[in-house]
């Protein structure tokens, strides 16, 4: 059977369903009775248990009596991407982990109710925040991603002139290109990035920092300089075969179906499809090869469920879309037709050993003799992502092999007039590399820019 | 199964659940598929010369998220003549000859009308009377309903001229828009009473629209107080209730009105001093089949004490309601925090350091965990913590043993005064 006469793209109302946004939102009742639900915590745990401190009993109760500005503007204070970390942050294992609820009856389902509030924010087009009055210092960011507007967002409130740079052709980052639409419309990514854009800043996309800009000019041309471009593509694996077509890098894969356009464009309706990895992303991969139509979608992992890096949320999101995981299993060879396109992945079976490796975890090693042909029509590599080396050295900072170092609480880098934050410092044993963490460490190199600068603001009476 | 039965003044009833005089009894229809539904009795609603009512005529007062907390009307007596309502009466006692069907009336504070619809409503049977002293609304405006009843002497002329030609029971309801419902009470017994009911309705004004400054309800723009209600009424009900049922002066049985709405309600009513009770906001908010639902929490709480009556409940706690003057003093208990149950909230904590005596302390363990206890030196039992803690069983008042025998304030200012004495004596002497 040939296999590539089948393969084909969906029809666009089909992809459009498909893609549209999984889970619904609160109603206007069922917001009421869950906020009504919350304890107000004093001291509250899922407060602490925020990156960004979002006062999460404060907003719930404004909800509750009926202010929903009010409960948006606590959210976004605190976080200038709360739209999206409404959609995408591991509640289970943050705020709602931490409910005091959780062994008492439920936790609030305070993921949910965040997106009740931002939601009426974006729909109600009331503008949030306001730019503080100019304090004549100038300060360029690069990269318009949640670290970078959250950044961007703190120095314009307090007076700074900010300038950000990124070179997509839109702003917003991982939030914009890189998470599931149907997890994460670009709608509310783009709307974050526009509250940003509404305090003056000026967010230049379509610009390469180091090709249409220099790295010495931006220092020189500002007073500080916020560097949060995340990170690059997937690295590759290695192996022979990645070349052919029909192999993607499931960043760049994921990107194409954040617009219809793109996705229509991806022929793999009754395809049989690989994804090489077990973290977050390779999940991503999976259930948009499953929406875009494929046949058949299998997870392939080198370890055991219990070592991937995926959340368990989006681990039985991807089992309930009917995606298969083959565990301890890696990939040996990707092997193509005569036209260069592949036709299936070599595997070869693996078993743990006990012996913990660099990272404590067992090591997983090929049991020889056991390698096995998997027919597929694409491969999807998500086994990681690069780092930003080259930028990162054009500004002539000290890094961990691409992990810019910076100092824990004001993220200023070994350049004293260069702060970063987002995945761009985010390293192994650096916690997660997640959206809210990204807004958080925003902040926190804004504070010590306008603590810089504006020490007056900062006198504690 | 406990004998649900009751006798009020003479009024027998298969169990103590009546609907009180209220839209919920305003047709022989409605009362006939509230006895349907397990109801003991209903006061039919107000009869007198028929009014006209408004358009709109009831609010509810709703709390976190919680619909019906309190209830407030500015409906009036019946608006359907007295014979239609007199046909229908007759019908539904045919019907249900062994349920309880009491007529509440309301007239002009004089006695040849009084006369007349008593001896017109008995005429066509029925198994008791109810004076409407309490309406706050509309017919207080007119010198009937709350009026009245503001008047002891007037309560106590207008249930004279009923008795005087009364052949049933008469029960006299009292408003509670008054100093002290028992001075009423005492008047209705002066005046032959048979019974009492209380409470009335409440004078209120449910709410105020804030988006277009309205009172709530209102009527084309207008509004006017209303009477009140509903769960948010029991216990001043109750408390009106408490008094005139240790008042020895008001020596007649009580039906207990005002925010009942389940079993546990019901019970607490009769332990306070009431034979029977009426409903009518929970009937309003779930509909008649409420009344399954309190008949059986109810038997299954007699069974569960082992009793075999509903009376035996009636009037068991009246001894435990007193003044403040006789407290003791030396009385003493204390919360204490139980953290293998707290779920660290620590709403205990900022309700103590905010509002009351600062006695709850947030610590941490050696295993870096949060937890809460109590200084009990400092700490005054005066509940607060345990009142607004969420979760059942994780703060105790716990009682403290007294190194004091027990002083009211009362008996502390005899002493007092008895040491007073001794040394005047002393210095005259």
């Amino acid at each position: 059977m040939d296999n590539q006469f089948r393969l084909g793209t969906l029809a666009p109302e089909k992809l459009q369903q498909n893609f549209a946004e999984v889970q619904p939102g609160l109603t206007p009742k069922a917001a009421m009775e869950e906020s009504n639900r919350c304890l107000y915590c004093y001291d509250a745990p899922c407060i602490k248990a925020c990156p960004t401190s979002i006062n999460i009993p404060s907003f719930i109760k404004r909800i509750a009596t009926g202010n929903v500005k009010g409960a948006a503007k606590t959210i976004m204070e605190s976080n200038p991407v709360g739209a999206s970390c409404a959609r995408v942050c591991p509640t289970e294992e943050l705020c709602e982990g931490a409910c005091v609820l959780n062994d008492a009856s439920e936790p609030i389902a305070i993921g949910l109710l965040q997106r009740y509030a931002t939601d009426w924010a974006m729909e109600s087009g009331k503008p949030l925040f306001e730019p503080g009055p100019s304090n004549g210092k100038k300060v360029a960011v690069i990269g318009a991603g949640p670290a970078g507007l959250s950044a961007a967002r703190e120095l314009a409130r307090d007076g700074f002139a900010v300038k950000v740079y990124d070179s997509k052709p839109l702003a917003g980052g991982l939030n914009t290109h890189g998470i599931v639409s149907f997890r994460l419309p670009q709608s509310v990514a783009l709307w974050e990035a526009e509250q940003v854009a509404n305090l003056g800043v000026d967010i230049q996309t379509g610009i390469t920092v180091g090709k249409d800009i220099s790295a010495e000019q931006l220092i020189s041309d500002n007073d500080a300089v916020v560097l949060a471009a995340g990170m690059g593509n997937v690295p590759s694996l290695g192996i022979e075969g990645e070349n052919l077509s029909g192999v993607y890098d499931a960043i760049q894969f994921v990107e194409s179906t954040k617009t219809m356009a793109n996705a229509a464009s991806i022929k793999l309706s009754g395809a049989r499809v690989a994804v090489i990895g077990a973290g977050n992303t390779a999940i991503d991969a999976a259930t948009c090869s499953v929406r875009l139509g494929a046949d058949n979608v299998k997870i392939v992992y080198r370890r055991t469920k219990d070592e991937m890096t995926a959340y368990d949320f989006e681990y039985d999101f991807a089992k309930q879309d009917g995606v298969e995981f083959s565990w301890l299993t890696a990939p040996k060879r990707i092997i193509g037709d005569s036209e260069g396109k592949v036709t299936h992945l070599e595997c070869v079976r693996m078993v743990l050993s006990g012996n913990g490796g660099k990272d404590g975890r067992p090591v997983p090693v090929p049991v020889e003799g056991s390698e096995f042909l998997m027919p597929v029509d694409a491969v999807i590599l998500a086994i990681g992502q690069t780092r930003h080396n080259a930028l990162i050295e054009a500004f002539g900072l000290r890094h961990d092999r691409g992990v810019v170092i910076v100092d824990d609480v004001t993220k200023q880098t070994s350049d004293p007039k260069v702060y970063a934050a987002g995945d761009i410092v985010f390293g192994a044993g650096g916690g997660e590399a997640m959206v809210v963490s990204a807004a958080e460490q925003g902040k926190q190199a804004a504070k010590a820019i306008i603590g810089k600068f504006a020490p007056q603001n900062h006198v504690i009476i | 199964m406990a004998d649900l039965k009751i006798n009020l003044a003479g009024i027998e009833s298969p169990n103590p659940f009546w609907l009180a005089s209220a839209p919920p009894t305003n047709t022989g229809y409605q009362v006939q598929r509230a006895f349907e539904a397990g109801w003991g009795g209903a006061v039919w609603k107000t009869l007198g010369d028929p009014i006209i009512n408004t358009s709109s005529r009831f609010a509810a007062v709703n709390f976190n998220g919680q619909r019906v907390a309190g209830f407030n009307n500015i409906e009036l007596i019946t608006d359907r003549p007295l014979e239609v309502n007199l046909k229908e009466i007759y019908e539904t006692k045919k019907r249900f000859p062994n349920h309880a069907i009491i007529a509440s009336l309301m007239v002009e504070p004089k006695r040849e009308k009084w006369h007349e619809i008593v001896k017109r409503v008995e005429a066509i049977g029925v198994d008791g009377l109810e004076l409407n002293f309490g309406c706050p609304h509309g017919m207080a405006e007119r010198g009937m309903g709350a009026a009245s009843g503001q008047q002891p002497d007037l309560v106590e002329m207008q249930t004279y001229w009923v008795k005087e030609v009364a052949q049933t029971p008469v029960i006299v309801k009292l408003t509670p828009n008054i100093t002290d419902i028992t001075v009423t009470a005492r008047h209705a017994v002066k005046g032959g009473g048979d019974a009492i009911s209380l409470i009335n309705t409440i004078n209120s004004l449910a709410g105020v629209d804030i988006h277009t400054w309205n009172t709530i309800p209102h009527v084309g723009g207008k509004g006017a107080h209303g009477g009140y209600c509903g769960p948010a009424v029991k216990p001043i009900a109750l408390s009106m209730l408490a008094e005139c049922a240790r008042d020895s002066e008001v020596n007649v049985p009580i039906s207990g009105i005002g925010g009942i709405s389940t079993w546990q309600d019901v019970v607490e009513f009769l332990l306070m001093g009431a034979t029977g009770i009426q409903v009518c906001t929970a009937a309003m908010h779930h509909g008649f089949r409420i009344v399954e639902e309190m008949i059986d929490g109810l038997n299954n709480y007699l069974d569960e004490k082992g009793l075999k009556s509903v009376t035996e409940l009636t009037g068991k706690s009246v001894e435990k309601y007193s003044n403040w003057g006789d407290l003791d003093l030396n009385y003493r208990v204390v919360a204490r925090i139980n953290t293998d149950t707290c779920i660290n909230c620590n709403k205990c904590h900022i309700a103590c350091e905010d509002t009351s005596h600062q006695c709850i302390d947030m610590l941490t363990n050696e295993d870096g965990k949060n937890y809460l206890q109590v200084r009990e030196d400092d700490c005054v039992g005066c509940n607060l913590c345990s009142i607004v803690c969420p979760v059942d069983g994780a703060i105790d008042m716990v009682e403290l043993p007294s190194d004091q025998p027990p002083m009211t304030w009362n008996e502390r200012q005899s002493a007092i005064a008895a040491l007073n004495a001794q040394s005047t004596e002393v210095e005259v002497g």
